[in-house]
C-alpha cells in the first residue's frame, strides 16, 4: 500500500506536476501512434521540430535579456520587444546598404526599401550571396541596440531607479510606444520583404528541408548563448548579478557596483535582443515595425516558464515555447492551426498557476 | 465598546460547522489548545514541537527571549503561516492550515507586534472596517436602493460604536487623521481597538502596550478583565514588560528556542531556574 | 484698481468652485473642449451640420473613454488589480451581443434575440470570462497578473479571429459564427435610431413624429439638412447619461463597507484577512463587475458607435490607450477617470486627427515626400517644407504615439499620481464625522491631546 499512499500524496501536493505528467504521456503516446500509423510522416515531424528549434532559440536569446532585466532591475520590461525591432531595423539597414551600395543609392537602401526603394529580389541579400553584409548587419544590430538600451536607461529608468515595479513597468510601456512608432516614423508601417529567397540555398537532411539562413541562426544563437554562459560563470559578474537579483540594497552595502552591474545587464540584454531581432528577420525574410512586439508575449511566456532571473531558464523556456507552438500543429490541423499561439500562452498561464517561480525558479542568475 | 453580540447579530459563532479534523466538544475543552506545533522555514526551525493550552476566560501570558518563536506561533495559530506539523484546536476544532479570514470569522483574532494600521485610511475608517459580516460588504446590498437603506442604518450604528471605542482609547481627537500619521503608541492603541471591534471570542495580543503610558495601560487592562468577566473573552498576551505579566497574567507560558519551556503561575515562573537561565543565557 | 481686485476675486472663487465640486470641474473641462473644437470647425470652414458633427464626435469619444476608464479604475484604483486585458473583455461583450442578436439567416448566423437581451448577455459573458480569468489569476502578484491578462486578451482575440469559429454549430443545430478575421458585418442598428426613424435600420424609411419635429427645428433655425449628425449627437448625449449612471454606481460601491474592504485589501491584504474579510471574494466580485462594464463599453463603443465588430479592433494597443487615460486622470478617483478619459479622447485622440487639416488650411504645405531621407535631405539646402510635409501628411499618427509614449514616461517620472491622484475619499456610506466633537472629554485631562497617554516613536 505504501507506493499508493505516496502516489496519492504527490497528486495532492503537486497537482500541476501530475497533470503535466499525464498530459505528456498522452501526447507522446498519440505522437507515436501517428508516426507509426501514418497520420504523420517522419519528415513532417522533423520539420516541426526544426522550426520549433529555430524559433525557440531566438525566443530564448531574446529572453535572456528580459529575464536579467526582470530580476536585476526589478520590473517587467514591456519595451523589450521594441529593442528587438530596433535591432532588426538598424542591422538590416546596414546589411541592405552594404549589399546594394554598388548598384543603388544609399538612401533607399538605408531605409530598407521605404518609399520607392529597391526590392529585395534586386538587392539580393542572402548569406551565400552577400555574407559580409549579413555579418556586418549583425554587428551593427547588436551595437545599436546596446546603445539604445543604455541611452534609455539613463534617460528613463535611472531617474526613477527606486520606484516600484509597476511604475517602472508603465514607464517601459511608454518607452515601447515611443520606440515602436519612431520606427514607423523613420521607416514605414507595413511589412517589407528583405531577403532574397531564391538565393538562399536549402539542404535536405533526412528528408527535412533546412535552409542556410536557419542554419546560420542556430549557429550564431548557440555561440552567443555559450558566450553568455562563460561570461557569467567565469567572471565576478555572475556573482555580482546574483547578489543584486537577491537584494539590491544589501549588494550596494557590500560594495557591489550597482550601477555598473545595471549597465552590464542592459549591455548584455540589449545586445542579445538586437541580435535576436536581426536573426528573426533572417529566418522570416520580412521585416515590420511590430515584429518584436508580436514576439514579446511569447518571450514573456518563455521567461516565466524558465524562471525569472535564470539564463538557462530563459533558454529552456524559449525552446519549450518554440517547440510547443510548432509541435502543437500536429494536433491542431486545418482551421485549428490558428490556435498554436494560444497554446503557448495557455502553457504560460498553466505554469504560473502551479509553479509561479518557473522551472528553474529559485535558482538565480547563471 | 465592541458591539454587543446579542443586539445586532454581528459576529455570532457559526454553530459547529465544517469541522477540520478532530472535533471533541467536551465541556472541559479549552478555547485554544496547541499540540506539537512545528514550523520550519527552509533550514530554520522556528517552532519545534510546542504544546500548550489557554484556559477559558483567562488572561494567559506568553513570554520568552527574542527568537523563542512567539510571533511565529501566533502566525501559525491565526493562519498567516501554515504549520509544518502539529495541530491547533480552537473550541475543539483543528484550525491548522485554514485561511486567516476563516479563523477570524470563528472568533479568533490577533493583533500584530508591529502595528499594521492601514496608513492611508483614517482612524475612523480603520475601525469601521473591523466589525465582521457587515451588511454592506456585499456588492448588491451596498448599491441597490432598497438594500442600501439597511446598509446606511448599520453604518450609523457602527459609527456610534466606533466613536465610543475611540473615546475609550482616548484617541478620538485623532479620528479623522490618516492612520499613518499617528505615533507608534497611538498606532498600537488603534490596533487593539480595531481587534476588539471584531467582536472576538479570543484575542491574541502581540505586545499591545508598547509605547502606551501607564495610566492608560491600567485602564486597558481593567477593560480586558471586564471583558473576561462579563463577555467571557479569553486573552493570550505576548509581552516583554515583566511587570504586566507578573501582575496580571495567570497562567504564564514560557517559550524558548521554539519549544514550551515552562508553564505555571507567575510566581512559579519567576522562580523557575530554567526560565532564568534561558533569559540570562540569551544575554551572553 | 478696484475692478482688478474684483476680477481676481472672481477667478479665485471660480478656482475654489473647481476644487470643491467635481461636477463643476467636469463641466468646465467639457465646455473648454467644446469651444476648442468649435474653433477648429470654424477654422476649417465647417457648416453648421459640420459643427454639430464635430460636437457629436467630442461627446461620443469623451463618453466612451470615460466609461471604459471608469471600469478600469474599478479594477486598478479600487482593487489594485493590474488588468491590461481590457480589449479582450470589450471584445467578449460586443461579440456576444452580436452573436445573440444577429439574424439566423445572417452571415455569420446568430440567435436573432432582441437588442436588450444582447446587451445584457454581452455584459454577463464579459463578467463570466472575468470570473474564469480571476479565479486562478488573482493570487498572482501585480506584474504577473498584467502579463496573464494581456495573454488572455490575445487568446480571446485570436479565438474570435480564428477561421475555426467563423461559423459553427452548437449541439441542437443552432448555428453561430464569429466571422473570423472579417468579423461580424451586421450589427443591430443603434437604438437611438428608433427614436428618430420609423425603421431604425434605415434612414430612408422616414422620420417619426419626434424625429420630424427635431429635424424640422434644426433645419429651420440652423439650416441643417443632414439628419445623421443630429442622431449622432443625440447618441453622444445618451452616452453621457450612461457615464453619469455608471459614475454614481461606482461612487456607491466605493462609499460603502464593500469599498472600505477594497481599500484595505489594496493597502494590506494580510490585515484585511486577519479581520475576517474573505479577500478573494471581494477581488473576484470587483473584477467581474469591472469586466461587465468593459463589455458594456464595447457594445456602446464598437457596437452601436462604430458599428464594426472585427478582431483587429481589439488588439492590446486599445488597452494601452485606456491605460494612459487612467494614468493621466489618476488611479483611485472616479472624477479623475472621467477627466482623464476626456483629456485623452479630446487632446490625444481627436485633436491630432484634425491637426493636419488645420495646418494645411493655414500654411498650405505642398511637399509630400514618402520617405524620411527625401524629407530631410533638402534641409541641407535650407528647405524644411519637405520635412513638414512628411510629418503632416505621412507620419502624424506615428508621432502621436511617440508623444503619448514620452508623456507616459514623463508622468511616471514626475507625477505618477496623475491629475487627481489618489483621492482620499472616505469609504463609508455615511459621514463618519457627524454627530461627534472629537476631544469632548472633561475632567483632569489637562495635557495637550497629542501628548496624552502615548509615547512618540
Amino acid at each position: 500500500m505504501e507506493p499508493y499512499a505516496r502516489g496519492r500524496q504527490l497528486l495532492n501536493d503537486q497537482p500541476g506536476l501530475a497533470i503535466v505528467a499525464v498530459a505528456a504521456l498522452l501526447l507522446v503516446g498519440d505522437l507515436f501512434a501517428k508516426l507509426l500509423g501514418g497520420g504523420l510522416t517522419a519528415t513532417r515531424f522533423g520539420g516541426f521540430v526544426w522550426d520549433g528549434l529555430v524559433i525557440g532559440l531566438l525566443i530564448g536569446l531574446a529572453g535572456i535579456g528580459l529575464s536579467l532585466t526582470y530580476s536585476i532591475l526589478g520590473f517587467a520590461n514591456f519595451a523589450h520587444g521594441d529593442y528587438i525591432s530596433w535591432g532588426a531595423f538598424s542591422g538590416w539597414a546596414v546589411a541592405y546598404l552594404l549589399a546594394g551600395i554598388d548598384r543603388y543609392a544609399a538612401g533607399g537602401l538605408l531605409l530598407i526599401g521605404a518609399g520607392d526603394g529597391p526590392a529585395p529580389g534586386d538587392v539580393g541579400v542572402s548569406i551565400t550571396n552577400t555574407p559580409l553584409s549579413i555579418v556586418a548587419g549583425l554587428v551593427v544590430a547588436v551595437g545599436f541596440t546596446i546603445g539604445v538600451s543604455l541611452l534609455i536607461d539613463r534617460a528613463v529608468y535611472r531617474p526613477i531607479r527606486d520606484a516600484d515595479g509597476i511604475t517602472l513597468l508603465i514607464a517601459s510601456i511608454g518607452v515601447a510606444f515611443a520606440l515602436r512608432y519612431l520606427i514607423v516614423f523613420f521607416f514605414y508601417s507595413g511589412r517589407q520583404g528583405v531577403t532574397d529567397i531564391s538565393r538562399v540555398p536549402a539542404y535536405e537532411i533526412g528528408g527535412v528541408v533546412i535552409n542556410a539562413h536557419e542554419l546560420t541562426i542556430v549557429v550564431i544563437a548557440l555561440v552567443l548563448m555559450i558566450g553568455v554562459h562563460l561570461l557569467l560563470q567565469r567572471s565576478k559578474l555572475g556573482k555580482a548579478m546574483r547578489a543584486m537579483a537577491d537584494n539590491r540594497d544589501l549588494a550596494q552595502v557590500t560594495g557591489i557596483p550597482v550601477e555598473g552591474v545595471i549597465r552590464t545587464t542592459w549591455i548584455l540584454g540589449g545586445g542579445l535582443a538586437g541580435a535576436a531581432g536581426y536573426l528573426v528577420v533572417l529566418t522570416q525574410g520580412t521585416i515590420a515595425y511590430d515584429l518584436g512586439w508580436l514576439l514579446l508575449l511569447l518571450i514573456f511566456a518563455a521567461v516565466i516558464m524558465g524562471g525569472i532571473g535564470s539564463v538557462y531558464g530563459a533558454i529552456v523556456g524559449g525552446l519549450v515555447i518554440g517547440l510547443a507552438s510548432r509541435l502543437s500543429l500536429i494536433w491542431l490541423t486545418g482551421d485549428l492551426s490558428s490556435f498554436a499561439e494560444p497554446v503557448a500562452f495557455g502553457l504560460m498561464i498553466f505554469v504560473l498557476l502551479f509553479r509561479p517561480e518557473g522551472i528553474f525558479g529559485g535558482v538565480s542568475t547563471a | 465598546m465592541s458591539s454587543e453580540p446579542a443586539a445586532d447579530g454581528v459576529g455570532e459563532e457559526p454553530a459547529g460547522d465544517n469541522a477540520v479534523g478532530d472535533t471533541t466538544e467536551t465541556a472541559d475543552e479549552p478555547p485554544l489548545r496547541v499540540e506539537n506545533l512545528r514550523k520550519e522555514f527552509g533550514g530554520i526551525t522556528a517552532v519545534d514541537g510546542a504544546s500548550f493550552e489557554v484556559a477559558d476566560e483567562s488572561l494567559t501570558g506568553l513570554i520568552g527571549p527574542n527568537g523563542a518563536g512567539k510571533s511565529t506561533t501566533f502566525n501559525c495559530i491565526t493562519g498567516v503561516h501554515e504549520p509544518t506539523d502539529g495541530a491547533v484546536y480552537f473550541n475543539g476544532t483543528d484550525i491548522a492550515g485554514l485561511a486567516p479570514n476563516v479563523i477570524a470569522n470563528r472568533g479568533l483574532v490577533r493583533t500584530f507586534q508591529i502595528a499594521r494600521e492601514l496608513a492611508e485610511m483614517t482612524v475612523l475608517e480603520n475601525l469601521m472596517l473591523a466589525p465582521q459580516r457587515q451588511q454592506g460588504e456585499t456588492l448588491f446590498r451596498s448599491v441597490l436602493p432598497p438594500f442600501r437603506d439597511g446598509v446606511i442604518e448599520e453604518e450609523t450604528e457602527l459609527r456610534e460604536a466606533v466613536w465610543e471605542s475611540l473615546e475609550f482609547f482616548e484617541i478620538d481627537h485623532l479620528a479623522e487623521e490618516q492612520a499613518g500619521n499617528l505615533s507608534g503608541g497611538q498606532r498600537k492603541l488603534l490596533e487593539l481597538a480595531r481587534a476588539l471591534m471584531t467582536n472576538p471570542d479570543m484575542l491574541l495580543l502581540d505586545e499591545p502596550f508598547a509605547g502606551v503610558n501607564p495610566t492608560l495601560e491600567t485602564k486597558l487592562l481593567d477593560r480586558i478583565n471586564q471583558l473576561r468577566a462579563e463577555e467571557g473573552l479569553t486573552f493570550l498576551l505576548v509581552e516583554h514588560d515583566m511587570d504586566i505579566i507578573m501582575e496580571h497574567c495567570d497562567p504564564v507560558i514560557v517559550m524558548h528556542q521554539g519549544q514550551v519551556l515552562a508553564e505555571g503561575r507567575p510566581e512559579e515562573i519567576r522562580n523557575n531556574e530554567r526560565v532564568v537561565d534561558a533569559y540570562f543565557g540569551e544575554q551572553q | 484698481m478696484s475692478t482688478d481686485w474684483f476680477q481676481t476675486s472672481r477667478l479665485t472663487q471660480f478656482r475654489e468652485l473647481l476644487e470643491r465640486s467635481d461636477v463643476a470641474l467636469v463641466l468646465t473641462a467639457m465646455a473648454a473642449f467644446y469651444l476648442l473644437f468649435l474653433g477648429i470647425g470654424a477654422i476649417l470652414n465647417y457648416d453648421v451640420a459640420g459643427l454639430i458633427s464635430i460636437l457629436g464626435q467630442v461627446t461620443f469619444f469623451t463618453a466612451v473613454y470615460a466609461l471604459i476608464v471608469l471600469a478600469l479604475n474599478l479594477h486598478w484604483g479600487y482593487a489594485g488589480l493590474f488588468n491590461i486585458g481590457i480589449a479582450g473583455f470589450m471584445a467578449v461583450g460586443v461579440y456576444t451581443m452580436a452573436m445573440l442578436t444577429a439574424p439566423p439567416t445572417g452571415s455569420p448566423p446568430g440567435l436573432g434575440l432582441p437588442v436588450v437581451v444582447g446587451v445584457v448577455g454581452g455584459m454577463l459573458a464579459a463578467a463570466l470570462v472575468g470570473l474564469v480569468t480571476a479565479l486562478p489569476a488573482l493570487r498572482l502578484r501585480a506584474d504577473y497578473l498584467a502579463i496573464v491578462t494581456v495573454a488572455i486578451s490575445e487568446i480571446i482575440r485570436l479565438t474570435y479571429n480564428s477561421p475555426a469559429f467563423s461559423t459553427f454549430t452548437l449541439p441542437g443545430g443552432i448555428a453561430l459564427g464569429t466571422g473570423g478575421a472579417s468579423g461580424i458585418g451586421t450589427f443591430p442598428s443603434n437604438p437611438i435610431q428608433a427614436v428618430y426613424y420609423v425603421d431604425p435600420s434605415s434612414a430612408a424609411s422616414g422620420a417619426t413624429p419626434i424625429g420630424a419635429a427635431i429635424f424640422g427645428f434644426f433645419e429651420a433655425v440652423f439650416g441643417v439638412v443632414r439628419s445623421a449628425v443630429i442622431v449622432d449627437l443625440t447618441y453622444g448625449l445618451v452616452l453621457a447619461v450612461v457615464v453619469f449612471l455608471v459614475y454614481t454606481l461606482l461612487a456607491r460601491v466605493g462609499n460603502s463597507p464593500f469599498g472600505r474592504v477594497l481599500k484595505a485589501i489594496q493597502e494590506d491584504e494580510v490585515v484585511a484577512k486577519s479581520l475576517g474579510k474573505d479577500t478573494n471574494r471581494f477581488k473576484i466580485k470587483t473584477f467581474m463587475l469591472g469586466c461587465a462594464l468593459m463589455g458594456l463599453a464595447g457594445v456602446l463603443w464598437q457596437g452601436f458607435g462604430t458599428g464594426a465588430v472585427y478582431p483587429q479592433a481589439f488588439r492590446p494597443e486599445l488597452t494601452f490607450y485606456i491605460f494612459i487615460a487612467v494614468i493621466i486622470g489618476g488611479a483611485g478617483s472616479n472624477t479623475g477617470s472621467v477627466l482623464g478619459g476626456a483629456v485623452f479622447a479630446n487632446l490625444l485622440f481627436l485633436l491630432p486627427q484634425y491637426l493636419p487639416n488645420i495646418i494645411e488650411q493655414t500654411f498650405s504645405i505642398q511637399a509630400d515626400p514618402n520617405n524620411f531621407i527625401a524629407a530631410v535631405g533638402p534641409i541641407a539646402a535650407g528647405e524644411i517644407a519637405p520635412l513638414l510635409g512628411y510629418i503632416l501628411n505621412q507620419r502624424l499618427p506615428a508621432l502621436r504615439f511617440v508623444f503619448v509614449g514620452v508623456l507616459l514616461i514623463y508622468l511616471m517620472q514626475n507625477r505618477p499620481e496623475g491629475l487627481l491622484g489618489h483621492r482620499t475619499e472616505t469609504a463609508a456610506a455615511v459621514d463618519l464625522s457627524e454627530g461627534h466633537t472629537p476631544g469632548g472629554r472633561t475632567g483632569s485631562d489637562l495635557t495637550a491631546p497629542d501628548e496624552r497617554g502615548v509615547d512618540d516613536e
